[in-house]
């Protein structure tokens, strides 16, 4: 039977989806991150650019959907935390306006910025676009200030405010940096995309020098990948976690809650841990095996595992996904901020559609990859390159 | 709670403003300029002829630096819903968000995807999966725009939605009636007709230019063949299109009409102003100053094109202030804004007797205010009007933006005849001063579309959905200074950007084909 609340799940599903894709996804930025450090010569830097160049787009395009899907079925999250935390998300679609005329500008002639502005610009999305939205995922589990109350749309006469969601901190979104869980979530996914990042270079670059530098870089930023996620799992296992009583709807601190999910889906618990050994098996063998080319697809299948399932460990099983820590009850639900029965119902027919999207990008993705990329590639005639 | 600052509205618009024109810099061009590759590429698979490759492939390079910067204007719209008018996502989410989530599903995958194999795939894939993705790319970008548009039709003209008190939101109701209602579906062809107007202008511009430089003389003769015909078949629509427009506005947005036309005493059978000046000495909508100078009319026009009847009355601005007439459309006595605004805020009263009787779960009260919620709903916006006046849109800039638009849609329709003219007479190349001209109208084409949607969007001040939700109602509780920040950083961006699009264009053009 499709019930409210199925259909409520389902769309959840679909946002931890959308968020474990657009994880993997950021090994573009990543790979931003890295031009400078990674390419010692100007012919590699193109090469690198050039190689990410083809890929951009998803990234880009994803989170436009992650929010646009997140608009549609939690409307109410769409209002209260990008209408709230103004200043973290200003910023991180300032970084990806900067992006998104960095590849195709940076060498035309008559670009006005020089190509290592453009480049520059190509780092600080790889630095904090994937940092802040780390940072703002992991207040997913760590709280923020803001409170709700719908009956203030019914204030009139100029005289007060109207605004339903109300942030509580004149910061603005900015006060997470003041929460040390939020940093080390936020430089898990920093790291992470530089981790996906090096292994999509060795999948995809034809060139010795800077294949030759991958396995170091590997290891780089593999552990401190590593030891971030660790302590921020483990921290946020053991911490207090924003349960919904079910029946009266009143939210309250509950210990090992996200714990306790775990343990009470252990569907999930499974697939965390799949997850997981895919990230690391795909790392390690990579590390151990020279000439081994496919860690990505194991990397980057595991972290949309563990991503998605992260976020659904946040919002099922009667679980505050977007906790309020100044007014409990102010907290959203998958059930006080979704959509209407119908909307949720018409975009689920739509979402029908999403195995032919994704068939077409596969046959797009695979026409364009048959061959690895070297830069006599990028210097050819007749190829539109960076 | 805190107290409304009228500045942080106005600032909020302004940047809304700002990022939404800036955008619409972008947009037009790549769903003209996309129909027009894709032509010439499709022109190339027929005829194997590698010059027509090499001419597609020139304008896929000024595409490519278009699409770019259109992208990242696009997304700071997206998220400034929620960031700048989270009370309108909120209110309105629960149908104005499907639209924008379906787009990105539906079309800007498809554009992303495609546009890589236009791209890099000239040698990867066959000529056929070429040519199909140039086309796949194209019908992304215009699925893009339908969807938007769809869900800016809506805002104009809310339908398909019913009031719930209990989650204070609109909610859907019927989706087929939103998607497929007659205003979406005429600004849809409206707004994407004028992108392929401005395509073919442009690439009649550019063509006229190398002419005129008895450069690459071969390459703009054929460019300007396909824009020449294409401007006139999209010149045609949009003139019909625009007329479907106007039409639809007479009926579902009379308040937007009247101020297009300057007209505030409606009458039988209302004369079209094709040349006015709009009186700087008319103060107030009630008073006896003649509101529009040294008109040029057409008689009984506006009745014609409003209603489609030479002798309709039109309502103007004090009609609509103060009510009491009816339309052929609609026979009930139209209400004054007092009796609205008395409507509105019994509405709004009801709404929170409903959520106070709520708490205490006296399901009796509740429905008895809802009963009285529903039966003034329809103007629920008004309540939070003070008065009459500010439910009056700027007027000089509406009506000098609305006829210099029309204006210019004649002028272009003039301009394409004539070049289709002179081709086939084949003295194009000696009608210097008709090149010349055909030069200079590039940024009269992008001048058109940003009238448009100031006459749309301004035009619907002071309503974010009309006569639900005004704009002072539908923002973020956020502090004015940070939106000035912002409209500021983006400003500074979006212009540093514009420039390096320029630049990078000029250049581009100024080399030419030949070294492609
Ligand atoms: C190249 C651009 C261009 C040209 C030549 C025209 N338009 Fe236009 N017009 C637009 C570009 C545009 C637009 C940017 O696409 C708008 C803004 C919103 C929309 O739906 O289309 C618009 C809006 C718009 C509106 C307001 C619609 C609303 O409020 O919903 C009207 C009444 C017209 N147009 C009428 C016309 C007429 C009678 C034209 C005569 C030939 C015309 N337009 C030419
Ligand atoms: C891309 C072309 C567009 C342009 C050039 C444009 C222009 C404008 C302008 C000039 C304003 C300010 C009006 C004022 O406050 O006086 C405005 C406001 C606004 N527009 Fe548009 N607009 C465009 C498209 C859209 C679309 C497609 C939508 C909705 C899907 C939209 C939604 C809004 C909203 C929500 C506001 C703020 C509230 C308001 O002032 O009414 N606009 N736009
Ligand atoms: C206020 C309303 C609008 C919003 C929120 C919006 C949002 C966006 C976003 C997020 C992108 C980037 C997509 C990507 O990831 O590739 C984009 C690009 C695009 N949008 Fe808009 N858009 C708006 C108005 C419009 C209008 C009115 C049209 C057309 C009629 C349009 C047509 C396009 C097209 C064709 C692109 C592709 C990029 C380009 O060619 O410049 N958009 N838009």
């Amino acid at each position: 039977m499709i019930t409210y609340s199925f259909l409520q799940h389902y769309w959840w599903f679909l946002i931890s989806l959308l968020a474990g894709i657009l994880s993997f996804l950021l090994f573009v930025q990543g790979g931003q991150s890295m031009i400078f450090s990674l390419a010692k010569k100007e012919d590699e830097r193109r090469l690198l650019v050039n190689v990410l160049g083809k890929k951009w787009e998803y990234t880009f395009t994803t989170l436009v959907t992650f929010g646009g899907a997140f608009f549609a079925s939690f409307p109410l999250f769409y209002s209260t935390s990008f209408g709230g935390a103004y200043w973290v998300w200003m910023l991180i679609l300032f970084c990806f306006t900067i992006q998104a005329v960095s590849y195709e500008y940076q060498n035309k002639p008559g670009r006005f910025f020089s190509t290592n502005t453009y480049r520059s610009f190509l780092f600080i999305n790889g630095l904090l676009g994937t940092f802040l939205l780390g940072a703002a995922i992991a207040t997913f589990f760590t709280g923020s200030e803001f409170s709700v109350n719908k009956q203030n749309i019914a204030e009139f006469g100029g005289q007060l405010s109207p605004v339903i969601s109300q942030w509580e901190n004149p910061l603005h979104g900015l006060e997470a940096l003041f929460n040390v869980r939020n940093w080390l979530f936020g430089l898990a996914v920093f790291f992470l995309a530089r981790t996906l990042a090096v292994l999509f270079f060795k999948n995809r670059l034809n060139n010795a020098e800077i294949q030759s530098r991958l396995q170091r870089a590997l290891v780089m930023n593999a552990v401190p990948f590593l030891v971030f996620f660790l302590a921020f799992v483990f921290w946020t296992l053991f911490a207090n976690g924003f349960a919904v009583k079910p029946g009266t709807n009143e939210v309250v601190l509950e210990p090992m809650k996200y714990m306790n999910n775990l343990i009470e889906m252990p569907v999930l618990l499974l697939l965390f841990l799949i997850g997981v050994v895919l990230v690391l098996y795909g790392i390690i063998k990579s590390y151990l095996n020279d000439s081994w080319r496919k860690g990505i697809w194991f990397a980057g299948a595991g972290t949309i595992i563990t991503v998605t399932t992260l976020f659904l460990v946040a919002g099922y099983n009667n679980t505050a996904y977007y906790p309020s820590s100044v007014d409990m009850q102010s907290s959203l639900t998958i059930f006080n901020s979704s959509s209407s029965f119908f909307t949720l119902k018409i975009m689920s027919v739509v979402s029908l559609l999403i195995p032919f999207i994704a068939a077409y990008i596969f046959f797009a993705w695979r026409a364009l990859e048959k061959t690895h990329t070297s830069i006599e590639e990028i210097n050819e005639k007749d190829s539109h390159a960076y | 709670m805190e107290l409304l600052d009228v500045s942080l509205v106005n600032w909020s618009r302004a940047q809304f403003a700002l990022t939404a024109m800036y955008h619409w810099l972008f947009v037009p061009l790549t769903l003209g300029l996309g129909i027009i590759q894709a032509i010439m590429e499709t022109i190339y698979v027929k005829t194997g002829k590698e010059e027509w490759k090499k001419t597609a492939k020139f304008w896929m390079t000024i595409f490519g630096i278009n699409f770019a910067i259109g992208v990242a204007t696009g997304i700071i719209l997206e998220f400034q819903f929620g960031t700048n008018w989270s009370n309108y996502s909120w209110f309105v989410g629960d149908i104005f968000g499907a639209p924008l989530a379906i787009e990105g599903m539906l079309a800007f995958f498809m554009e992303a995807t495609f546009i890589s194999i236009m791209f890099f795939g000239w040698n990867k894939v066959s000529k056929g999966w070429h040519l199909a993705a140039t086309w796949l790319t194209i019908a992304g970008a215009t699925i893009s725009a339908l969807w938007i548009l769809v869900a800016n039709a809506w805002m104009q003209n809310p339908l398909g939605m019913e009031f719930n008190p209990t989650t204070v939101r609109n909610e859907m109701i019927d989706f087929w009636s939103i998607l497929t209602s007659p205003i979406a579906i005429n600004k849809f062809l409206h707004a994407v007709t004028s992108g392929w107007v401005l395509g073919a202008i442009f690439v009649a511009g550019v063509s006229a230019w190398y002419l005129i430089k008895k450069r690459e003389v071969e390459f703009a003769k054929r460019s300007l063949k396909v824009a020449s015909i294409f401007g006139l078949v999209s010149t045609l629509l949009i003139a019909y299109t625009g007329d479907g427009s106007a039409y639809h506005v007479a009926q579902k947005q009379p308040m937007k009409l009247a101020v297009m036309e300057g007209l505030y005493k409606g009458q039988e059978g209302t004369p079209l102003i094709v040349i006015g000046v709009v009186n700087p000495a008319k103060e107030k909508y009630n008073d006896d100053v003649e509101p529009v100078l040294v008109p040029l009319r057409i008689p009984k026009m506006l009745s014609f094109l409003g209603y489609r009847d030479f002798n309709a009355f039109v309502p103007g601005i004090a009609d609509i202030i103060e009510g009491g007439y009816t339309t052929l459309k609609d026979t009930t006595k139209a209400l004054s804004f007092e009796q609205k605004k008395t409507m509105g805020q019994t509405a709004i009263t009801a709404l929170k007797q409903y959520k106070e009787a709520e708490k205490t779960k006296d399901t009796t009260a509740m429905a008895s205010h809802k009963a009285v919620l529903d039966a003034n709903y329809k103007y629920f916006g008004y309540g939070y009007l003070d008065k009459p006046e500010d439910s009056i849109p700027n007027v000089p800039l509406i009506f000098y933006s609305f006829h210099l638009m029309v204006g210019l849609g004649f002028f272009f329709i003039a301009l394409f005849a004539a070049l289709l003219f002179f081709d086939y007479k084949k003295t194009l190349d000696k009608q210097k001063w008709l090149l010349w001209v055909t030069l200079f109208t590039i940024p009269l084409g992008y001048l058109a579309g940003e009238l448009g949607w100031v006459v749309a969007e301004v035009g619907r001040q002071p309503w974010a959905i009309q006569d639900v939700l005004p704009v002072q109602a539908a923002i973020s509780g956020i502090q004015t200074s940070s939106v000035q920040i912002t409209f500021f950083l983006f400003l500074v961006l979006f212009t540093a950007l514009l420039i390096a699009e320029v630049r990078i264009m000029l250049k581009q053009i100024r080399k030419g084909p030949a070294e492609e």
